[in-house]
């Protein structure tokens, strides 16, 4: 038989009784359990990923769907990058025009913005607006077709959700991201360039700067992290979306869910993309 | 030679996180003919069904579908085999993004079959559900509930012409002359079209209307198998329980008519609980 649960340190020495053993014994199976759990995770999304990549990689595609999500993706969306980099560009020109001034190195203000821009605050910028009105979107609706048959019904009438619903969105974003954060960088650089006039940067001397630094390097760095964004958001907003349980509440709390982890996911792929460009580069 | 029937259930076991939705289940569906799967809420009714679409597999038993095994089958097997069933999903399950027409072509178009074809096909599916052809251009949510599940059945007509036909509920939630004209057409599509189903419901009335014969479950456990009239005959002490309040309807309604008209048998519409009488199915 076993003794009654009682509150405890949960380390165990020599001295202490039967009682202390079974609250250790409980808390490591509490924590084996939650660590066997997003262990299950992890691999579930994972496996999700690989057949999500698998599916825009193979025929057959579905053209209207995807065009429909280019569409969704990149129009939609236009609007709201283009005013968050223009807003986000002109912030960032304030903060540097004013420390470089300081320097008496105000002439590198174009420089700064292409390598703040175009390397980071770009596609960051742009994947952040982008996911959190994508996956929101894609979520919600994924979810509302699970909870209301609509994806079994595809899967009874011999069609693949992957193939029709989660293929098209992968594309659409891996098409319509980097177009968006090239529209995002030029924005915020241009943003940039009027907040210098006010700080006495010239046109020219902005438009030296810039030119001198927009390299093919420079926007590799830019152009390869929106297509592992893409990757993120589309995974993470389905998997979300199609594993979504409750009716709408539960559709709910995966929204919320699905929006919370893209955004700060583009944070930690960012992180990992830049590290890994750099070392490649060997910058 | 020997008449397979057309679906097989055999000792099929299915649970859910060790917790046991169906067991030792087991029943034939004749071709041609109507099983009805009755029971309470919970009690395994539609898994019944997304174990015949293979949409789950179960823990272990077997079944049949025109003589195949499904839970031997591939994947892409199933999906071949899915190809010669429709099913009508609860509240219809329409796809709410595309238009009433694009719904029941939906399968043709899959098909990669030419628009004329299936404008021609979505007009007779339609029509052959009862539905003017011309609401092919409307969207699902602008149709009331018992045509959403006209629609439904139309679709899943459409679906290849199939000769198995799944029904989840089909009546569910709809007011009583949309519910009639939904059971009417099932046995039309049964009768005319030789059509063979299995139709899950609650519903009592339907299911003594529409069934050749009638499982009825509860708690995962078939608790009786037979004909309308043998399930109103039984004496075991759930079904006497579970056709209780729809044996009362029936009399209380039974009653008032014979009050009103002697001799004549109330439908849904007058009593409001009831259009068929126990046993009174074909």
């Amino acid at each position: 038989m076993t003794g009654p649960r009682l509150r405890g340190p949960v380390f165990v020495s020599a001295d202490r009784g039967p009682a202390d053993y079974t609250v250790a014994v409980d808390a490591l199976a509490a924590v084996g359990s939650r660590v066997r759990r997003v262990l299950e995770v992890v691999q579930d999304v994972t496996l999700f990923c690989v057949s999500v990549l698998r599916s825009a990689f193979f025929p057959p595609y579905y053209k209207h769907e995807i065009l429909e999500q280019i569409h969704f993706s990149m129009i939609g969306s236009m609007f709201i990058v283009m005013f968050s980099a223009l807003v986000a560009g002109q912030a960032l020109a304030i903060q540097l025009a004013r420390e470089l001034a300081k320097q008496g190195a105000k002439s590198e203000l174009g420089h700064f913005m292409v390598i703040s821009s175009v390397r980071a605050l770009g596609p960051v910028l742009t994947g952040i607006v982008v996911a959190s009105r994508m996956s929101a979107g894609i979520t919600a609706e994924l979810g509302t077709m699970k909870s209301s048959n609509q994806i079994d019904a595809l899967i009874a009438f011999g069609t693949d959700p992957m193939k029709r619903l989660v293929a098209p969105r992968m594309i659409g974003l891996w098409i319509a991201l980097p177009v968006l954060t090239i529209l995002g960088d030029t924005l915020s650089v241009i943003g940039g360039g009027f907040v210098g006039l006010g700080y006495h940067v010239t046109f020219q001397s902005y438009y030296n700067g810039v030119a001198k630094y927009l390299t093919p390097a420079n926007l590799l760095v830019g152009m390869i992290k929106p297509i592992f964004f893409a990757i993120l958001i589309t995974t993470v907003a389905c998997w979300k979306g199609l594993t979504s349980e409750g009716g709408a509440k539960g559709v709910g709390v995966a929204t919320t869910e699905s929006v919370v982890i893209s955004s700060v996911g583009i944070l930690v792929t960012d992180f990992i993309c830049t590290k890994l460009i750099f070392r490649v580069l060997g910058w | 030679m020997i008449d397979l029937p057309m679906i097989e259930f055999r000792s099929v076991y299915f649970s859910i996180e060790e917790k046991d939705i169906l067991t030792n289940v087991s029943f034939p569906v004749p071709r041609g003919q109507t099983r009805v799967i009755l029971g309470p809420s919970g009690s395994g009714k539609s898994t019944i069904l997304r174990l015949l679409m293979g949409l789950w597999m179960p823990d272990s038993g077997n079944i049949f579908v025109n003589g195949e095994d499904i839970t031997q089958a591939t994947p892409e097997r199933l999906r071949e085999i899915r190809k010669g069933m429709g099913i009508v999903f609860q509240q219809g399950a329409l796809f709410d993004s595309m238009t009433v027409g694009e719904n029941v072509g939906y399968t043709l178009l899959e098909d990669g079959h030419p628009d004329e074809e299936i404008e021609q096909a979505v007009a007779t599916y339609l029509a052959q559900v009862g539905l003017d052809p011309e609401l092919r251009d409307r969207m699902p949510d602008e149709l009331s509930g018992g045509m959403q599940r006209r629609v439904a059945i139309a679709r899943a007509l459409a679906a290849r012409n199939p000769e198995i036909i799944l029904y989840d509920e089909p009546t569910t939630g709809l007011d009583p002359q949309s519910a009639e004209r939904i059971t009417d057409l099932i046995i039309r599509l049964r009768d005319t079209m030789g059509k063979t189903s299995i139709m899950v419901t609650h519903d009592i009335a339907d299911a003594f209307k529409v069934g050749n014969r009638i499982t009825v479950l509860d708690r995962g456990n078939v608790v009786f198998e037979g004909t309308p009239g043998e399930l109103n005959a039984a004496n075991d002490p759930f079904i006497a329980e579970f056709l209780a309040p729809f044996r009362k309807a029936v009399a209380a309604a039974t009653q008032r008519m014979e009050v009103r008209v002697p001799g004549q048998v109330p439908g849904r519409g007058d009593s409001g609980a009831s259009r068929a009488q126990p046993g009174g199915a074909p």
